[in-house]
C-alpha cells in the first residue's frame, strides 16, 4: 500500500471546521476525486486517512497534514490538483508526497503561530510579551472535556514577538490596524495552544485584546537545533522518495 | 443597489458560539448569485437548526431551480440558536443567509418551508432579527414576501396574521410562477405596492393570501364562514402536483455540507404520494396521486449524485418505498452496481410483508443486517383496522421472522398511541405482540441473540385526513396507556430483557394537535410562547408545554376545544378553503368507516376508491412497470 503524506490549509471562514468535520469533507472529496484510497477491513470499513496534529475549530492554518494510504500507487502531483478540486474552497491542498520512512507525526515538533488582536495596544503587548518571556513558568488553566485542567504555558514558547498589521477578515481590502504576535511553540503534553499563550499575557501583564484573536498557523515541522529555524516535515520525504529509496509497501506504521 | 454581505460582523461572534460552521456556508455545490444579477430573489428558510435544515429535501430542490432560473438568486437560511441568537441581538446583526451572509430583509420573498408545526416559533425569532415585522398587517413595501410551503402549510390558519401567502402541494412549478409575477410586478414599477403583488399572487388561485379572506365565527366559537373580502380572489385554494417526476430530475448538484447533519446522504425521492390510505397519515393523503419516478431517472439521478457529493450514502425516499413497481430492479440494478464501492443504500420503509426484508436483504450484501423498522402502527388487530393499515398478527411474525432467520439481529416495530376508539387493551397488545415476536424468533434461530424495540409515538389528528374529525387522546390517557405497556414489557421475566421500549410523553403531542388543527386565533398563543422565550419545540430540551399552556390561557384560547374536542359533519373546519384535492365527502365516509371496522383497498393496484384527487386536479396515478433496467453501470 502506497502512502501519501497532504500538507493543507484551512482558510477564512472554513477556519471554524472542526476536526471532524474536515476529516468528513475529506473522505467525500476522496471519493469525488475517485482517489483509489484503501480502507480498512471489517463490519464498517473505514478509509485510511489519518490526521497530525490538527489545528483547534477556529484557528486558521497554512501547515495541516494527513496521510492517505491508496490502493494502487498514484503520481502526487495528479493527488494534489485532484483533491484540491473537489475540496470546498478555503481547504485548500498545498503539497502531497509519497511516504518515506519515519512517522509524520514525529517530525511535527513546534508551530509557527501568527496571533491577530484587532484593537489591541502595541506597546501593552510588547510589555507583556516581555514580561512572559523573562518568567520562568507561567502557570494557566484552561477548561478541558475532564474540567478545569492547570499547566505551565511559558517553557513550550521558544520565541514571542510582536509587531503591527491589518486585520485582514474584517474586508480583505480596508483591514483595520492590529496587534500581531508571532509566536513558535513546542508541541509538549498538555498541548500549549495560542489561547493559552494569551492567557499567560492576561495574567502577567493583564494584558487582554478587545475582541476574539484571529489566529494562523503558519507552519509546523521539526525544530532545526542550531539555526532555531523550523524546517519542512516533508522534505524528508522528498529526499528518499526523489532518490528511488522508498521503503516496501506497508513497512511502516504511521504516527 | 449592491446588498452588503454581513459577514465580517457574524465573524466576530462566532468564536463564541457552538458549532460555528454551520453559519458560514460554503457547501459544495452551493451558489452565490451576483445580487445586482437578479431582478428576483428569494431567500428560502428551513425554520429548524441547520443540522435538520441541510438535508431539507424540499428546500434543497427549490434552491436548485430558482438558482437555475435566470434573472432570479436563492439563498438558504435557518434558525440560529439561542446562543447566537442572544450575540446577533446585542451587536445588532441580523438575520442572514448562509450563501452569501445578506440580511434577509433584503430579499424579495421569504419563502419558508414547514415539514412540522413546531417550528413556527422558530420562523417568529427570524423575522424579528431580520427586522420584519411579525404581523403580516405591519409590514410595508421594503419588507419580504413572507410565504409558507410545506406540510403544514395546509392548514397555515394558525400563522395567517405572520404570513404573506402560503402554497399547497409540490413546489418547482409554482415557485417559479410566483418568480414571474413578482418579476413583472417590479419590473413595471411595483405599481400598487405590496396589495398589488399580494393580489396578482391571489388570483392566480394557486396562492392563498390570508388576508383576503376574513374568518366568521359562531357565538360558541365555531367557524361560520370563511369567504373572500375582495372580488377576485378564489373562494377555494389548489394544491400544486407535479406530475412527471422525470422532468424534475432534482436535486442535481446536491448540497454537501461541512457540518455534521441529521442525515449523511445523498437521497434520491422514487415517487411522491401514497395511496396505501393510512388514515392517520396527513402526507399519504394530501400528496396524492402516486407518480413514480422511473427506473432510468432514478439510476442516472443516483449515479450522478454519489459522484457530485462524494457521500457514501444513498437513500430511495418516499412515503413507503418498496411500494415503488420495479423497485425490485431498481434495489438489484443499484446493488449491483455498488457492490465492492463502500457506498451503502438505504430504503427507510416501514412495509410488513416479506418483500420488503428480500429488499433489505439486497441493500444489505455486503454489510451487516443490524436492524431492519416495520410499522405495524396499530398494537391489535380492532385498531389497526381503524386506522386501515392492513396487516394481520400473523403476516407481522411471519415476516418478523423470516427477518430473524435470514440474519437480522433486531427489528424494530413502530406504533401509535392515542388512536381514535384505542382503548387500554389495543395498546397493550403491543406488549403481547412483542413478546410473541421474540419468542418465535428464538424458535426460529434457535439463539437468544435477537432483540425488538418497540417505538412509540402520540397520534395526532391531522386536516386533510379522516382522522380530522376526531377527538384527541388527551395527554393523561396516552401516558397512563404508555406507562401500563412499559411495566408490561420490563415486567416479563421471560421476554423483558430482549424488548427494547421508546416513547415520548403525550404532552407534545397536545401542542402539536393544538397547531395543527388550529385557527386564527391559536396565533396569539403562538405570539405569546415566542415573547416568552420559546425556540426549537421540536426539540426536547427546548419544548416546554407549560409555556404553551399559560400562553394559551394569557391568550384565552381553550386547548382541549382544539385538541379532545371531536367535530361534527358539519363544522366549518379552519382549512377547508384549503383544497388537497380530497372530496369532504369520501373523508367523512373513510372516518365512519373506520369507526365500523371497514376498510380501504390501494388504488395503486385496486380501482379507484374517489377520494376525489384526480378528477379535481385533473391528475392521474403515474405508475410503471417501465421494463427498462438501470442504466449500464459507468465505471468509476
Amino acid at each position: 500500500m502506497q502512502r501519501l503524506r497532504v500538507r493543507y490549509a484551512k482558510r477564512g471562514r472554513l477556519r471554524f471546521t472542526s476536526h471532524r468535520d474536515i476529516s468528513r469533507a475529506v473522505e467525500r472529496a476522496v471519493r469525488r476525486a475517485g482517489i483509489p484510497v484503501a480502507y480498512s477491513a471489517g463490519f464498517s470499513p473505514h478509509p485510511k486517512i489519518s490526521y497530525a496534529g490538527a489545528a483547534p475549530t477556529g484557528v486558521a492554518s497554512e501547515a495541516e497534514y494527513l496521510e492517505l494510504g491508496v490502493t494502487t500507487p498514484c503520481v502526487p502531483d495528479e493527488v494534489k490538483s485532484g483533491l484540491d478540486r473537489s475540496l470546498p474552497p478555503g481547504l485548500d491542498v498545498l503539497d502531497v508526497v509519497e511516504a518515506g520512512p519515519g512517522g509524520l507525526a514525529d517530525r511535527l515538533e513546534v508551530s509557527d503561530w501568527e496571533v491577530r488582536l484587532p484593537g489591541a495596544d502595541r506597546e501593552l503587548a510588547q510589555v507583556a510579551a516581555e514580561k512572559f518571556l523573562a518568567a520562568s513558568t507561567v502557570d494557566v488553566e484552561r477548561l478541558t472535556k475532564k474540567g478545569p485542567r492547570r499547566f505551565d504555558a511559558r517553557e513550550a514558547v521558544l520565541r514571542l514577538v510582536v509587531s503591527e498589521g491589518t486585520d485582514r477578515t474584517a474586508a480583505q481590502v480596508h483591514g483595520r490596524p492590529c496587534v500581531i504576535l508571532r509566536m513558535v511553540v513546542r508541541h509538549m503534553t498538555p498541548a500549549v495552544r495560542p489561547d493559552d499563550v494569551l492567557t499567560g499575557l492576561r495574567l502577567v501583564a493583564d494584558f487582554a485584546p478587545p475582541v476574539p484573536p484571529e489566529v494562523t498557523r503558519l507552519a509546523q515541522g521539526p525544530l532545526d537545533a542550531s539555526t532555531g529555524a523550523l524546517a519542512d516535515p516533508l522534505d524528508l520525504d522528498r529526499d528518499t522518495t526523489r532518490g528511488g529509496e522508498a521503503g516496501p509497501a506497508g513497512e511502516h506504521v504511521a504516527g | 443597489m449592491p446588498v452588503e454581505s454581513i459577514f465580517h460582523r457574524l465573524e466576530a461572534l462566532l468564536p463564541k458560539v457552538q458549532k460555528p460552521i454551520q453559519y458560514v456556508g460554503g457547501e459544495l455545490n452551493s451558489t452565490v448569485k451576483d445580487w445586482d444579477s437578479a431582478d428576483v430573489r428569494w431567500a428560502l428558510m428551513y425554520p429548524d437548526a441547520y443540522e435538520v435544515g441541510l438535508p431539507n429535501q424540499g428546500v434543497a430542490i427549490l434552491y436548485e431551480i430558482l438558482n437555475e432560473l435566470p434573472g432570479t438568486l436563492a439563498e438558504r437560511t435557518y434558525a440560529v440558536w439561542p446562543d447566537l441568537e442572544a450575540l446577533m441581538r446585542a451587536e445588532g446583526v441580523p438575520q442572514f443567509t448562509v450563501d452569501a451572509h445578506r440580511p434577509v430583509r433584503a430579499f424579495d420573498v421569504l419563502g419558508v418551508s414547514f415539514s412540522t408545526e413546531l417550528g413556527y416559533t422558530n420562523m417568529l425569532t427570524a423575522l424579528d432579527l431580520a427586522g420584519i415585522p411579525l404581523t403580516a398587517a405591519d409590514r410595508g413595501d421594503d419588507d419580504p414576501i413572507v410565504l409558507a410551503g410545506g406540510h403544514a402549510a395546509f392548514n397555515p390558519e394558525p400563522i395567517a396574521d405572520f404570513l404573506d401567502a402560503a402554497v399547497l402541494g409540490d413546489g418547482e412549478q409554482i415557485a417559479i410562477a410566483i418568480s414571474e409575477v413578482v418579476r413583472e410586478w417590479k419590473a413595471e414599477g411595483r405599481p400598487g405596492g405590496r396589495d398589488e403583488l399580494l393580489m396578482r399572487l391571489a388570483e392566480s388561485g394557486g396562492v392563498y393570501v390570508p388576508k383576503f379572506y376574513d374568518v366568521d365565527y359562531h357565538p360558541d366559537g365555531r367557524i361560520k364562514r370563511v369567504a373572500p373580502n375582495r372580488t377576485d380572489v378564489p373562494w377555494r385554494v389548489h394544491k400544486h402536483t407535479v406530475m412527471d417526476l422525470d422532468e424534475w430530475p432534482y436535486p442535481k448538484k446536491p448540497l454537501v455540507p461541512l457540518a455534521e447533519t441529521v442525515h449523511e446522504r445523498f437521497s434520491v425521492e422514487i415517487f411522491r404520494g401514497c395511496t396505501r390510505g393510512c388514515r392517520f397519515c396527513q402526507a399519504g393523503m394530501i400528496t396524492r396521486p402516486v407518480r413514480e419516478r422511473s427506473i432510468t431517472t432514478i439510476g442516472a439521478m443516483v449515479e450522478n449524485g454519489v459522484k457530485e457529493s462524494g457521500f457514501n450514502e444513498v437513500g430511495l425516499l418516499s412515503l413507503s418505498s418498496a411500494d415503488h413497481s420495479e423497485i425490485g430492479e431498481v434495489a438489484k440494478g443499484l446493488a449491483d452496481r455498488y457492490e465492492g464501492t463502500n457506498t451503502s443504500l438505504s430504503l427507510p420503509s416501514t412495509r410488513v410483508d416479506a418483500f420488503n426484508i428480500d429488499l433489505a436483504n439486497e441493500f444489505s450484501r455486503n454489510g451487516r443486517r443490524s436492524g431492519l423498522t416495520f410499522a405495524p402502527e396499530g398494537g391489535s388487530e380492532r385498531m389497526r383496522k381503524v386506522i386501515n393499515k392492513m396487516v394481520t398478527e400473523e403476516d407481522l411474525i411471519r415476516t418478523v421472522t423470516t427477518a430473524y432467520s435470514q440474519g437480522w439481529r433486531q427489528v424494530k416495530l413502530y406504533f401509535m398511541c392515542g388512536l381514535p376508539t384505542e382503548q387500554d387493551e389495543d395498546v397493550l397488545g403491543i406488549a403481547d405482540l412483542a413478546k410473541k415476536v421474540i419468542k418465535a424468533g428464538r424458535e426460529i434461530t434457535g439463539s437468544r441473540d435477537i432483540r425488538c424495540t418497540v417505538s412509540i409515538g402520540g397520534f395526532v389528528p391531522k386536516p386533510h385526513t379522516p382522522f380530522q374529525w376526531a377527538a384527541q387522546a388527551d395527554h393523561e390517557t396516552v401516558d397512563r396507556r404508555l406507562k401500563a405497556l412499559r411495566d408490561s414489557l420490563r415486567g416479563d421475566k421471560q421476554y423483558g430483557k430482549a424488548i427494547g421500549f421508546r416513547y415520548h410523553d403525550g404532552r407534545p403531542s397536545i401542542v402539536e394537535g393544538l397547531l395543527s388543527r388550529g385557527d386564527r386565533r391559536v396565533g396569539a398563543v403562538i405570539r405569546a410562547v415566542w415573547e416568552s422565550g420559546g425556540r426549537f419545540d421540536g426539540w426536547s430540551e427546548h419544548f416546554s408545554y407549560e409555556r404553551w399552556m399559560a400562553a394559551a390561557e394569557q391568550a384565552g384560547v381553550d386547548v382541549d376545544w382544539y385538541t379532545t374536542r371531536e367535530r361534527e359533519e358539519n363544522e366549518v373546519l379552519p382549512w377547508d378553503h384549503l383544497d388537497a384535492g380530497l372530496d369532504r365527502e369520501w373523508l367523512w365516509q373513510d372516518w365512519q368507516e373506520a369507526l365500523s371496522g371497514g376498510e380501504v383497498e390501494d388504488c395503486r393496484w385496486t380501482p379507484c376508491y374517489d377520494c376525489g384527487v384526480c378528477p379535481t386536479m385533473g391528475t392521474e396515478i403515474q405508475i410503471g412497470p417501465t421494463g427498462r433496467k438501470l442504466l449500464p453501470l459507468t465505471v468509476v
